[in-house]
C-alpha cells in the first residue's frame, strides 16, 4: 500500500535523523572531526532532498534553513558556539516532528516552525538565508528527442536556403547561431551533434560545417576540437529556448546567437519541400573550405584518420583493462561490497509472526511426541529418545532464529529520550543531561515500541520530578547538570532497562502523608519503605504538590507499570536520599516464549511463570497461621508471609482450608515473598505466550495463555496480580488500583 | 541496446526514485551509495550515462567525476550531477570539473529522461 | 456501515442458527467457520456468557454462550451443539450455538428493523430482523454483542 520509495524516504530520514541526532551529541563534546560535521551536514541535505521528490514544502523549506546554517558550520565561516550548538540540536528535534507530521498528514503550525527558523537564521547573524527553489525544478526547457543525431540535417534539408533573397520584406524569422566547441566539450562528455540534434527541435535549420581547421594534420590532438558550425534556425521560438540548449555547455564553446533575418514564415511553410538550393547565402564562420550536410561529427571526425586515432574513444572498445581486476580487489572474495551498507531484506511484519506462530506450534509438537514417548514405558527405544531430544534442540534453534528477526537494538528508542530529556530540561529550567549505554542491546520490536511512552514518562519524571532545581543542587555542592542515566543490558535471560537520576532521591514521609490524604492508604497505616516506594505505581498518585507544565500530562507511574506488565515485565524502585532514585524495568527476552511451571489449581491447569517463582514447599501444618477468619500465614526461615488461595482469588472451586497445601513460593513487586496455594504441580516447560487481549481482552490475575501439548489452552499466570490482590483486600479500600483492576461482575 | 545508466547517491530515497523512473523508461540501472563505491562501480557496468550526486560520504560528486575524466574507461561519458541547488556557482563548479549536465532536486520524470536522451543521443 | 450503501434490491447472505430455541443469524461475510463444540478453558471472573477460551490452530479464541448472551438461559449440553467463529473489528471469537440452520438469501430491503422491544440487551445487540418461513431471524450486530459486558478490559 501506498508509495514504496515514499515509505523508503521515510524509513531513511529515520535512519538520517538518527545520524544526525548523533553527528549533533559528538559535536557536543570538545574533540569532533570535521567529518563529523560533513556528515550532520550530509543528513540534513539527504532529507531536504528526499523531502523534496515528495513536494514536502514544510519539511524542504526548514531541512534548507537548517542546511545553510550547517554549511556556515562546516565550512567554518561560522563559529561553533555552545548557543548555535543548542539551536542546532533543538532544530533536529524539530526536524523530526516535521518528518512525523509529514508520514502521518499533518502539519506543524507554522508559528512553532517559524520560532526555529528564527533561531536558525540568528545563527546566521547578518548572513540571510536564500530561499529555497521555487519547484519549476528544471532549468533547462525539457526537450524530447524523437530524433537520432542520424536525421539531423538529413539531405532534404541540409541545404534550405535563407529566404532573405527570396523576400525584400525582412523580418525575423529564427537565428543564426555560431557555434564552435572548445576542447573542454568533449571532455565533458558532450556531443555536438545532439545539441544540434536539440535545436533542431525548435525549427527548420539549416547547418554549415567548417571543417578549416582540420587542414593542418601535424599535430593533431584527437582530443581538441577542430570544427564549428554556423546554424540558421527558423524559429518561433524565444531566445532564451535556444539559450537552453547550450545551456549545459556555456564556457565550453564559442556561441553566438544573433536574430535570423528573412521573408515572413508564411510564406516559406513549403519551404523544406523545395529541396536543396545550392549557394547558401549565409556566411560561415571563417573560410568556408568545405560546405557539407552534418551527418553525426563523430563518424565524420573518425573517418578521416581511421578508426586507431579516432576521437573520442568508444565506449566498450577502448577501455583499458587495469582497473578492473583493482577494483575487484577491493571487493570481497564473493563479490560483494564490504563498504557498502549491509544487505538487509524487507519483510512483512505479519510473516514474521506466522513463522513464529508456527515455530511456537512445532515446539507445542515436540513437547506433545516427547510427553508420549515418556508415557511409553515399556518398549522405550533409545535413539528415538536421542532424535527426540535434537528435534528439541534444532526447533530451539529456529525458535531463537526467528525471534532474532524481530529483534531491535534499543538505540532508536534511547535517542529519542535525549530528545525528552532537553524538552523536560527546557520546560523545568534546569540543566540536565541524558547519558545511555547499553544501546545496542537488543529487544523485541514490540518492546521497542510499547516501551516509548512508558519510557518517555519515566525520563520526564526524572528531569521533573527526580532532579533538584538549580538552587537545590548548588546548595547541596552538586554539579548543576543533573545526569539521568538510561541503561539497557542482557541479564540471566532477561532484559533490564533502568533509568538513574542523581537527584534528591524519593522523600518517603512526603510519599506517605500524600497517599494518606488521598485515602490511598489508611491514615494509621504503618507502611515498610518498600511498601510507600510502591505507593507511587498507584493509580491518582502524583508527588508533584503543584502541579508542572510536565506533570500535568495526566499518566502517572501506575501507567507505566501497567506498560511494563503488558510486556510480561516488572518494575522497581531503589533510591538514596540526596543521591538520587533508580527505576529498574525487567522484561522477559523474548515476547513469544517462556520457561513455565505447569500446575493444577481447582481443576483448571494453569502455567506459572519459572522467573517469578523462588521455590515449592510443602508446609507442615503447624506452619501456617490463621489470621481473622479467612488469612492465612505461613511462619518460614523466621519469617510470617501471607499466603494466598490462588483457586479462590481467580473464582475457582476452591477447598477453602488447606492443611498441609503446596506452594509456590513467589517475589511480589508489592509485599515481597508470598505464597500460592496449588493443588500439584505437573511439569515444567517451555511455553509459547498467546495474548488473550486480541480476541478478548485482559483478564485480571491472568497474563496470557498458552496452548499445552493436547491442543488445549492453559491460563499463564500474573502471581503479581494475584499477590497483590491480597494486600488490596488487607487494606479494605476501594479506590485502590487492585480493586479496579477486579471486574464489577460476579464469578461465574 | 538497453542504455546503462549509473545512479551514485548515497540517499536510498533518491536511489530508488531514480530506480523507477530509469526503469520505467527502459534502461539499465545500477546505483552506487557513495562516491568511491561509483567510481568502482562505473568501472564494473561501465555505463552509458552518470548521474551523481554531489554530497556524498568518502568522495564526493566533483571526486567522482574527475576520478572518470582521468581514468581509462570511457572518459568522456556523460556526467549528470544531481544537486538541490540552482545556483550559477554551481552550475560553473560542476562544469569545471567536468559534468555533462545537472539536474536539479526535485526532478520530475519526463524532464529526467528527457535529459539522459538529450546527453546520450538516445532515441526514444 | 457499508451494509446501507448497497442498493436496497442487492442479496445478502446470513448464517442463521438455533440458539435459546430462537432464530439468529450473522451475515456471512463476517463468518469463518463452523467448528464441532469441544471444551474450553474457563477464565477467572468470566461474566456467564463467556464459556472460555479455545485453541484455534494455535490462536486463542474466546468462546460465548449466546443464549446466554441474550438472556435465554445457559445452552444445555447436547452433541448437535455448534461454534459458529466469526470475525469483527480484528477480533477472532466462537459463538456457541444449538444448531445452524441454513444460508439464507435475502433482498437487503427485507431486513426489518427491529421492533420496539423492552430487552435493553437484546435492542443493542440485534441490528434488524428478517421474515423466516416459520416467523423470523434475528440479526446480530457482532460488535455490540462482543462489546458490552465481557470484558474486563481497563
Amino acid at each position: 500500500m501506498g508509495n514504496p520509495i515514499l515509505d523508503t524516504f521515510f524509513e531513511e530520514t529515520e535512519e538520517l535523523l538518527e545520524s544526525l541526532a548523533e553527528g549533533l551529541e559528538s559535536m557536543q563534546g570538545a574533540e569532533f572531526d570535521k567529518e563529523t560535521v560533513n556528515s550532520v551536514f550530509r543528513a540534513v541535505h539527504s532529507i531536504k532532498g528526499g523531502a523534496g521528490a515528495f513536494k514536502l514544502t514544510d519539511l524542504v523549506n526548514f531541512a534548507h534553513s537548517f542546511e545553510t546554517v550547517m554549511d556556515a558550520v562546516r565550512s567554518e565561516t561560522l563559529n561553533l558556539t555552545p548557543q548555535i550548538l543548542h539551536t542546532l540540536t533543538r532544530s533536529a528535534d524539530c526536524l523530526a516532528d516535521l518528518v512525523d507530521a509529514a508520514r502521518s498528514g499533518r502539519t506543524i503550525p507554522e508559528e512553532v516552525t517559524a520560532a526555529f527558523l528564527t533561531a536558525l537564521q540568528g545563527c546566521l547573524g547578518e548572513g540571510e538565508i536564500e530561499a529555497v527553489d521555487a519547484w519549476d525544478n528544471f532549468e533547462f526547457a525539457a526537450v524530447t528527442l524523437d530524433l537520432g543525431p542520424m536525421d539531423i540535417g538529413a539531405e532534404d534539408e541540409a541545404y534550405v536556403a535563407p529566404t532573405a533573397a527570396e523576400d525584400k520584406a525582412q523580418v525575423k524569422v529564427g537565428f543564426r547561431i555560431d557555434f564552435r566547441p572548445h576542447r573542454g566539450l568533449f571532455t565533458n562528455g558532450h556531443e555536438p551533434a545532439l545539441l544540434l540534434a536539440a535545436l533542431s527541435e525548435l525549427g527548420q535549420m539549416t547547418t554549415n560545417i567548417d571543417l578549416s581547421n582540420l587542414r593542418d594534420w601535424t599535430g593533431f590532438d584527437p582530443t581538441d576540437s577542430h570544427l564549428s558550425w554556423s546554424v540558421d534556425l527558423r524559429s518561433d521560438e524565444s531566445e532564451i529556448a535556444v539559450q537552453d540548449v547550450f545551456e549545459f555547455v556555456h564556457g565550453l564553446c564559442d556561441l553566438k546567437i544573433a536574430p535570423l533575418m528573412g521573408s515572413p514564415p508564411a510564406t516559406q511553410t513549403d519551404a523544406p519541400s523545395t529541396g536543396p538550393i545550392s549557394g547558401a547565402i549565409a556566411t560561415p564562420v571563417g573560410e568556408p573550405a568545405a560546405v557539407v550536410g552534418v551527418q553525426a561529427p563523430k563518424p565524420a571526425l573518425a573517418e578521416p584518420f581511421g578508426p586507431a586515432s579516432a576521437p573520442p574513444p568508444q565506449p566498450a572498445q577502448m577501455i583499458a583493462s587495469p582497473a578492473r581486476p583493482k577494483a575487484k580487489s577491493e571487493r570481497g572474495e564473493d563479490g560483494s561490497d564490504p563498504k557498502g551498507p549491509k544487505a538487509t531484506l524487507r519483510v512483512d511484519l505479519d510473516r514474521v509472526d506466522r513463522l513464529i506462530n508456527a515455530v511456537g506450534e512445532l515446539i507445542i509438537n515436540q513437547a506433545m511426541i516427547a510427553q508420549r514417548l515418556q508415557d511409553m514405558t515399556s518398549n522405550r527405544d533409545d535413539d528415538l529418545v536421542m532424535h527426540i531430544e535434537d528435534y528439541r534442540l534444532l526447533a530451539r534453534d529456529i525458535q531463537e532464529g526467528v525471534m532474532a528477526i524481530r529483534a531491535q537494538p534499543v538505540k532508536s528508542l534511547f535517542q529519542r529520550m535525549s530528545r525528552i530529556v532537553r524538552e523536560a530540561a527546557d520546560t523545568t529550567g534546569k540543566n540536565a543531561e541524558l547519558v545511555t549505554s547499553g544501546d545496542g542491546t537488543e529487544v523485541d520490536k514490540t518492546v521497542v515500541e510499547r516501551l516509548a511512552d512508558p519510557l518517555t514518562h519515566m525520563i520526564r519524571n526524572a528531569v521533573d520530578h527526580g532532579l533538584e532545581s538549580r538552587e537545590a543542587r548548588a546548595a547541596a555542592g552538586k554539579p548543576p547538570m543533573g545526569i539521568i542515566r538510561l541503561t539497557a543490558a542482557h541479564r540471566s535471560g532477561s532484559v533490564i532497562i533502568t533509568v538513574k537520576d542523581d537527584g534528591a532521591g524519593l522523600n518517603r514521609p512526603k510519599i506517605l502523608e500524600i497517599a494518606k490524604s488521598k485515602g490511598l492508604v489508611p491514615p494509621d497505616a504503618e507502611l515498610t519503605d518498600a511498601e510507600i516506594d510502591q505507593l507511587l505505581f498507584m493509580a491518582g498518585f502524583s508527588t508533584a504538590t503543584t502541579v508542572s507544565n510536565l506533570s500535568g500530562r495526566g499518566v502517572g507511574l501506575d501507567v507505566v507499570r501497567n506498560a511494563v506488565q503488558a510486556l510480561g515485565g516488572r518494575i522497581s524502585i531503589a533510591t538514596t536520599r540526596g543521591f538520587g532514585t533508580e527505576f529498574t524495568i525487567t522484561l522477559p527476552l523474548t515476547l513469544a516464549v517462556m520457561d513455565g511451571m505447569v500446575v493444577t489449581v481447582g481443576g483448571q491447569t494453569l502455567v506459572v511463570p519459572i522467573t517469578s517463582i523462588i521455590e515449592t514447599i510443602r508446609p507442615l501444618s503447624t506452619d501456617l497461621h490463621k489470621i481473622g477468619t479467612d488469612e492465612t500465614l505461613l511462619s518460614i526461615r523466621g519469617r510470617m508471609i501471607p499466603v494466598v488461595d490462588v483457586a479462590r482469588s481467580l473464582g475457582f472451586p476452591s477447598a477453602g482450608t488447606f492443611n498441609a497445601p503446596l506452594l509456590l513460593l513467589v517475589e511480589s513487586e508489592h509485599l515481597g515473598e508470598c505464597a500460592l496455594v496449588v493443588d500439584s504441580v505437573q511439569d515444567q516447560r517451555q511455553v509459547v505466550i498467546k495474548s488473550l487481549e486480541s480476541n478478548f481482552g485482559s483478564v485480571p490475575g491472568v497474563s496470557a495463555a498458552t496452548v499445552l501439548g493436547d491442543g488445549r489452552i492453559a491460563l499463564i499466570l500474573d502471581p503479581d496480580a494475584i499477590a497483590s490482590g491480597r494486600v488490596t483486600a488487607s487494606y479494605q479500600k476501594p479506590n485502590t488500583i487492585l480493586n479496579a483492576e477486579r471486574p464489577a461482575y460476579v464469578n461465574a | 541496446m538497453t542504455l546503462k545508466v549509473l545512479a551514485i547517491d548515497d540517499s536510498k530515497t533518491i536511489r530508488e526514485l531514480l530506480r523507477s523512473v530509469m526503469e520505467a523508461a527502459g534502461f539499465d540501472f545500477s546505483s552506487a551509495v557513495d562516491g568511491v563505491d561509483g567510481v568502482e562501480r562505473y568501472a564494473e557496468v561501465r555505463p552509458d550515462i552518470v548521474i551523481t550526486d554531489i554530497n556524498m560520504p568518502k568522495m564526493d560528486g566533483y571526486g567522482v567525476i574527475d576520478a572518470i575524466r582521468k581514468g581509462d574507461i570511457d572518459n568522456q561519458v556523460p556526467i549528470l550531477v544531481l544537486t538541490t541547488e540552482s545556483g550559477d556557482k554551481l552550475k560553473s563548479r560542476a562544469r569545471d570539473a567536468g559534468a555533462t549536465g545537472w539536474i536539479v532536486k526535485p526532478f520530475d520524470d519526463v524532464s529526467l529522461v528527457s535529459v539522459i536522451r538529450r546527453v546520450t543521443g538516445l532515441v526514444a | 456501515m457499508s451494509m446501507h450503501e448497497d442498493t436496497p434490491k442487492s442479496q445478502v447472505e446470513f448464517v442463521t442458527f438455533s440458539a435459546g430455541e430462537q432464530s439468529f443469524s450473522i451475515e456471512i461475510t463476517q463468518v469463518r467457520e463452523i467448528r464441532r463444540w469441544s471444551p474450553v478453558t474457563a477464565l477467572p471472573h468470566a461474566p456467564q456468557e463467556v464459556l472460555g477460551v479455545m485453541n484455534l490452530r494455535g490462536s486463542v479464541i474466546p468462546i460465548y454462550d449466546l443464549a446466554a448472551r441474550f438472556g435465554l438461559g445457559q445452552t444445555k449440553e447436547n452433541p448437535r451443539n455448534v461454534i459458529v467463529v466469526a470475525m469483527h473489528g480484528g477480533q477472532t471469537v466462537g459463538l456457541l450455538v444449538e444448531a445452524v440452520s441454513e444460508i439464507l438469501s435475502v433482498p437487503r430491503d427485507q431486513i426489518q428493523e427491529t421492533p420496539d422491544i423492552r430487552s435493553e440487551m437484546a435492542r443493542q445487540s440485534i441490528t434488524g430482523v428478517i421474515p423466516i418461513e416459520n416467523g423470523m431471524t434475528r440479526v446480530i450486530d457482532l460488535g455490540a454483542v462482543l462489546n458490552s459486558g465481557g470484558r474486563a478490559v481497563a
